[in-house]
């Protein structure tokens, strides 16, 4: 049912964690329906320098998430805004068709660390 | 270590049972309704095992019929027994039956009334509940003999009581409780029932289907004389025979065992886990756990537990394919990170106490390893 690389990323999980302090953090989906990211971002000079996160889901869920983190890392927040969630599914070499909305949530999560971000160097 | 508790689900079949059936492949293989030597032979094979079991629920021969599974007994019952109705009559079922009870129910919502009997926290239907729900036009009800997501055992005897007393037609889901408990049918009051061979060490694609005599139903499936007309289709004999042997096997199995298993189990895990739900109520088939992890996801839980060998189920909404979890646990009032976050173990005789040790030191490693990843986590 799962690629390799997805196997992959939900036994080895990169990136999992909270973060200290963290620049911008995405929290998204919700328990009830069975899937919730939190993405948590370090920003230095407009560049992602370090990115956790925690995941409550299945595998999917998990596998989306920790391969989000390796690719928006070390990319500019322009470049890590430009993430889709096609990229995600690509990446882990596909998603079955009722497993893909947990890569729209891994685009969510990490658009929503961002404009978290955005939101506190702008002081609102 | 390879450990299977997923018997719910599907059973291995006994050696002995595969033995029985081999001959009616290649050796016995005629079609039992044919008139020469072989066919004669195939049909005294089904008989024999139709007499058997039989008398292992308590009913005459001409009453059990067999069909190719659960399902397929349950839909010939609920539709056979609806269309011989007029339209618009009244049905009353259980929230938590098995989908091959429910979806028919919502099918023929349609054109039928339905009622949806709630359950009690520990997933139980009252018999208070179905007097009050009966009504003037209702014309069937079907209550599931034990649940197979929590092995919930429901007072089947006492609807029956009711059904017969209304001049009700009642049918029960026996699926999860032929070749496990000991099954009467007039003890149960029951009108019809549903039986599975896969569930009980047998082959898969055959079932059986109780009708006390003198009832009358539409035929739903439309062809042969086979099965009275009821099931028409050339029997599957090795299926058939199998079925008979391996609940012979069954019935006779050490249950008491599998229950000390079941219950080293659950007191492992409620002493690794203090705030652990058990889904599972007291009165439940010996075989069967369903609990309750919060903050931890069913198949990700599950997916953990199969790398280390051990196979079980959940009603998380993501190890189903479905947007919704357990439809069984949210009737019993869970919220949906609990029915989200269940696990069912479901034992079988072929189960040891090393299993279930191993089984109990694997799931604390797969809830701290899931637990790691989540956002709620226990210890910060």
């Amino acid at each position: 049912m799962y690629s390799k690389e997805v196997i992959d990323h939900f036994r080895n999980p990169r990136n999992v964690g909270k973060m200290e302090n963290p620049d911008g953090v995405g929290r998204v989906g919700n328990p009830t329906c069975g899937d919730e990211m939190v993405i948590y971002i370090r920003v230095k000079n407009d560049v992602i320098d370090d990115v956790k996160f925690e995941t409550y889901g299945c595998a999917a869920a998990i596998a989306s998430s920790s391969i989000t983190t390796e690719l928006i890392k070390g990319k500019s927040i322009k470049e890590a805004m430009q993430l889709s969630n096609k990229m995600v599914v690509d990446k882990l070499g596909g998603l079955p068709q009722a497993k893909v909305h947990c890569s729209v949530l891994a685009e969510e999560g990490v658009k929503a660390a961002i404009e978290d971000y955005r939101k506190k160097i702008e002081g609102i | 270590m390879k450990v299977y508790l997923d018997n719910n689900a599907t059973t291995a079949m006994h050696q002995e049972a595969v033995k029985k059936m081999l001959p009616y492949f290649t050796d016995i293989y005629a079609n039992p309704s044919s008139m020469h030597d072989m066919g004669f032979e195939a049909r005294e094979a089904m008989e024999n095992a139709r007499e058997f079991i039989a008398e292992h629920i308590g009913a005459e021969p001409s009453e059990l019929f067999f069909t190719g599974s659960g399902t397929e007994s349950d839909n010939i019952a609920l539709r056979g027994i609806a269309f011989s109705k007029p339209k618009g009559s009244h049905i009353i079922i259980s929230s938590i039956e098995h989908p091959a009870v429910l979806k028919t129910a919502q099918v023929l919502e349609k054109e039928y009334e339905v009622t949806y009997l709630p359950v009690s926290r520990e997933g139980l239907v009252s018999i208070e509940d179905v007097e009050n729900a009966v009504r003037d036009n209702t014309v069937l009800i079907s209550v599931m003999h034990a649940n197979n997501e929590t092995g919930a055992i429901q007072p089947i005897a006492g609807i029956g009581e009711i059904a017969r007393q209304r001049k009700i037609l009642f049918h029960t889901d026996a699926v999860q409780t032929v070749g496990k408990l000991d099954i009467d049918v007039k003890g149960l009051n029951a009108d019809m029932l549903s039986g599975s061979a896969h569930k009980f060490h047998g082959p898969k694609g055959v079932g059986i289907l109780y009708k006390r005599k003198g009832i009358r139903f539409s035929h739903i499936i439309t062809g042969g004389h086979h099965e009275k007309g009821i099931r028409p289709g050339t029997e599957n004999v090795p299926g058939i025979v199998g079925m008979a042997e391996a609940l012979r096997i069954s019935s006779g199995a050490d249950h008491e065992r599998i229950r000390k298993l079941r219950d080293m189990l659950k007191n492992s895990i409620m002493e690794a886990f203090p705030d652990i739900i058990v889904n599972t109520p007291e009165n439940s088939v010996f075989n069967t756990l369903n609990v309750s992890f919060r903050g931890v996801e069913g198949e990700a839980l599950l997916l953990t537990l199969s790398q280390h060998g051990i196979m079980a189920s959940s009603g998380s909404a993501c190890s189903s394919g479905d947007l919704e979890p357990s439809h069984v646990l949210l009737a019993m009032g869970s919220d949906h990170m609990t029915a989200h976050g269940s696990l069912r173990f479901s034992l079988s005789a072929y189960n040891t106490e090393e299993e279930i040790k191993y089984t109990a030191a694997m799931i604390v490693k797969a809830v701290e390893r899931i637990e790691n990843i989540s956002p709620y986590k226990k210890t910060e």
